[in-house]
């Protein structure tokens, strides 16, 4: 069902072959579909078609697809879409992998890129229309070719019959007829009950090639007369190149080159393990480091320190401070989160060639627009001269958006002449990471004499993302990501006020799953669990009463804790915590039942009961599946993850003293999907948010300790536990 | 140069003895189910049966696998009961570390072919997935045994 093409390929195929194909393009005035032959006219290409549906005369339904499959299932989500408005049969729907181009792009962000849990949500619009469009389209060509009215024809499964007479033809054999018409704009869509995969637990497209290896990776990419490249790189922050033996490199067998570049020093060799020899050979004698005295201590001091500072105000709502200066009950509390490693299993690699007149990149890759881009400025091509073929990504959770390894690749094959696969160690992805930023955060509440709460303050030390990534979005100083989840709180407090202390830091950050949500998440629902508590009400009880209004907030609470048993008594030894949150336009609650073993702090989570609330659901299996992944790397974070540093680089190295939850960690998982069939949200990120409050909160109805540190280590919480 | 018996094919590989079987594989031999995840043994996506016994591939030298019968995932039928469980229970999302689980529960399916809860969490703990397919994997591996229970 896969495959990946280029531009030239795409274009002979799709938009200038036999068959059916239209396009969309995202105007000032909305959502115009288009023929091929109005998509080819260059006055719309301007425009960014970004989305391409093809029928061909042998009955194929090719749905192009602008999104990177990193698990989530795209690869099924989105044809699932175009499939059911076409009213195509599921069996004749293939995809393929878009090529890097503007005619890709996103029509919401102008980019061509999957990130933000955005692609069932920008997508559904544009693919639902265009399946309608295509449906009416073949309609009528049927209508044409048996001379019957149009209304006494419908379409079913793959074909157009004509009712009266029962004859039918297939949608193949009437795409070529359907082409000459023009595009409708003005479409009725199915009705609910109309649709046939919209909303059904339709398998995965991908999961046959998944399991039986044959699902083609980055790291699986082979390209002819192709050259491995391994990379030394320093361990130091800042530090520079002082010498390295290039001879004795260059003498191994199988080297061929030996290239100084930005990152490192690079052996370019016949075959892996001849570049790593090469690699070993070279002797790379660092200097200058300009960070040496660096350690995990030293970062969470100067973290400290800065809650000291003032920053730009993300959020000022009555007067937090005059409230909490009359506040019957004043409480303040404050979280330590670390640097966390993205770790996916798929370690970074690229393969790039670069020729004369042509380039090529074959990478696992959730940016398409950045890596074209670079390799456009890298090889000294034209856009057009350039190919980005996306590969499978094994794993990406916002990793995969930086460009660092593509850059390698095409530096490398640019001087070796040759094609490139750069391929790091586990060791090189988890030291040159973009790690999920760590934050210090200091929280004050006020509660009035009823418990109620009047006041929040809250102050957020963070390392900025968006500073380096997308410098435009940062506002008044303030990076949104830092603060998200914060200064969107939905709870009801009059007084509500939020201060982000940046902190610049050699430790480079970026996307990592559910971004600011995975660490803000943590800190305001255990937070609000602090203030239940002194407020002598029950967490879920008090969460619900600040929502009054939030009715979607309400439901998924309410949901997951009946689920859950919330209030009913728990196994014996057993606790349960409960939080929430809204990120990426989705709702989820999770309740965790945890035990705690008093002795050595060790932590148990039992069971987690997800509540989630994406608006409505095109996949509920994908939908469940993302709940399941987003727990279990939330928890993964929330019990064993933190990036250590010594001596001014990184000393976290592999999976030994880096360790990932494993399957004898993983509780039982049930979700549970409330659909309010408002606005579509997104599924990848949502789930990772509420578990680790969850379990602290849980942690804290079993013990008594407040844990305010991640992870949550056995020596944390019995840290924890003797201060009660 | 290695001599490689694998999924019951003769490979003659101008690879050093010492270099991981792994490499051997992926890169030598183009066999690429079998993934890279670590290189220390820590995570299973290598995993290959060497004469039955699911083993690291990261950790074997190719001159120690002359002469053994090595079985990639490539060497398992699409009809294998632990594949169909697999597709069944729906659980790779992003795949990559897949050929390894599928290999460690081939393996432990193949010695016992009933497995406890108990026994299925020790034999798949040194597999990672960072995707938190781990109750999917489970579903999966009971459901092949209950396949394989079957007349």
């Amino acid at each position: 069902m896969t495959g990946s093409i280029t531009r030239r390929e795409f274009l002979k195929t799709s938009v200038l072959g036999a068959g059916l194909t239209i396009a969309a393009v995202m105007t000032p005035t909305g959502l115009r579909l288009l023929s091929a032959e109005e998509a080819k006219k260059e006055t719309l290409r301007a425009l960014n078609p970004m989305a391409w549906i093809t029928i061909t005369p042998d009955n194929i339904v090719t749905v192009t697809v602008n999104k990177s499959e990193m698990g989530q299932g795209v690869y099924t989500s989105l044809p699932m879409i175009v499939a059911d408005e076409l009213e195509a049969d599921w069996k004749q729907v293939r995809f393929v992998a878009a090529p890097a181009g503007d005619e890709f792009k996103d029509p919401v962000r102008n980019n061509q890129f999957t990130g933000g849990s955005s692609s069932v949500r920008d997508m559904y619009e544009p693919l639902r229309k265009m399946g309608a469009a295509m449906r009416e389209m073949l309609v009528l060509a049927a209508a044409r070719t048996w001379a019957v009215p149009a209304r006494d024809c419908a379409a079913f499964m793959g074909t157009v019959k004509h009712i009266k007479t029962g004859k039918t033809l297939s949608y193949g054999a009437l795409s070529t007829e359907a082409s000459r018409l023009q595009v409708p704009q003005t479409l009725r869509l199915k009705n609910e009950k109309q649709l046939r995969y919209i909303g059904k637990a339709m398998p995965r497209t991908d999961a046959l090639e998944k399991s039986t290896g044959k699902a083609m990776f980055g790291i699986d990419t082979f390209v002819p007369d192709m050259l491995y490249a391994s990379i030394v790189r320093p361990q130091q922050y800042g530090s520079e190149v002082a010498s390295f033996n290039k001879e004795a490199a260059e003498s191994v067998k199988g080297v061929r080159t030996v290239v100084k570049i930005p990152s490192g020093v690079a052996v370019c060799a016949e075959a892996i393990d001849a570049a790593w020899k090469g690699r070993n050979a070279l002797n790379v004698k660092w200097q200058n480091p300009k960070y040496g005295d660096m350690d995990t201590g030293s970062l969470e001091k100067e973290f400290a320190a800065k809650l000291n500072d003032r920053g730009p105000v993300a959020k000022n709502e009555g007067d937090a401070k005059a409230a909490l200066g009359r506040a019957a009950r004043r409480i303040e509390a404050t979280y330590v989160l670390p640097y966390l490693s993205h770790a996916t299993m798929e370690p970074m690699n690229c393969t790039a060639s670069v020729k004369a007149d042509q380039c090529d990149v074959w990478a696992p890759t959730q940016n398409q627009t950045g890596v074209h881009n670079l390799a456009v400025k890298i090889s000294g091509l034209k856009p057009e001269q350039v190919h980005v073929h996306t590969t499978y990504l094994g794993g990406g959770f916002g990793r995969r958006f930086e460009t660092d390894v593509v850059e390698e690749a095409l530096r490398l094959s640019k001087a070796a002449a040759r094609p490139v696969k750069v391929l790091w160690t586990r060791e090189e992805d988890m030291q040159n990471d973009f790690y999920r930023p760590a934050t210090c955060t200091r929280i004050e509440g006020a509660l009035d004499e009823k418990g109620q709460a009047t006041a929040w303050s809250h102050k957020i030390v963070c390392p900025s993302i968006f500073s380096r990534v997308f410098p435009g979005q940062m506002e008044k100083g303030i990076d949104p990501a830092a603060v998200e989840g914060v200064e969107n709180m939905e709870y009801e407090i009059p007084n509500l006020y939020a201060e982000y202390v940046r902190i610049d830091l050699p430790v480079p950050v970026g996307f990592w799953r559910s971004v600011g949500s995975s660490h803000n998440a943590f800190t305001v629902e255990s937070f609000v669990d602090e203030l239940a508590s002194a407020a002598k009400t029950d967490p879920l009880e008090f969460r619900l009463d600040l929502l009054k209004n939030h009715p979607r907030a309400r439901r998924v609470l309410e949901t997951a804790a009946q689920k859950a048993g919330w209030g009913k008594p728990v196994t014996k030894g057993q606790a349960r915590g409960i939080a929430y949150h809204l990120s990426f336009g989705s709702y989820v609650a999770e309740v965790a039942e945890v035990s705690v073993d008093i002795k050595n702090g060790a932590i148990k989570v039992h069971r987690v009961v997800c509540a989630v609330d994406c608006g409505s659901v095109v996949n509920p299996e994908i939908v469940s599946a993302q709940m399941m992944g987003g727990i279990t790397m939330g928890l993964s974070a929330a019990l064993k993850e933190k990036m250590e540093f010594a001596r001014g680089g990184v000393q976290s190295e592999n999976f030994h003293n880096y360790d990932l939850l494993r399957m004898s960690e993983t509780p039982k998982i049930e979700t549970h999907i409330v659909t309010s069939g408002d606005k579509l949200g997104g599924i990848g990120e949502p789930g990772v948010p509420p578990i680790a409050p969850a379990v602290a909160n849980a942690v804290f109805a079993a013990t008594g300790a407040r844990i305010r540190n991640l992870p949550m280590k056995p020596e944390t919480v019995l840290a924890a536990m003797k201060k009660v | 140069m290695a001599n490689l018996e694998i999924n019951g094919k003769n490979y003659q590989v101008d690879a050093g003895p010492e270099v991981p079987l792994l490499w051997v594989i992926r890169e030598h031999l183009k066999l690429t189910g079998t993934k890279f995840g670590c290189g220390i043994g820590m995570c299973g996506s290598c995993t290959v049966h060497i004469d039955g016994k699911a083993q690291r591939s990261c950790q074997v030298p190719a001159g120690e696998a002359q002469g053994k019968k090595i079985t990639t995932i490539e060497g398992l039928a699409d009809t294998h009961p632990v594949i169909k469980a697999w597709i069944k229970e729906q659980v790779p999302q992003c795949g990559y570390c897949q050929s390894g689980q599928i290999m460690q529960a081939a393996a432990l399916l193949a010695g016992d072919p009933n497995p406890s809860e108990e026994k299925i969490i020790s034999s798949m703990d040194g597999n990672l997935c960072r995707c938190g397919t781990y109750p999917r994997i489970k579903l999966a591996i009971k459901t092949a045994a209950k396949e394989g229970r079957k007349p």
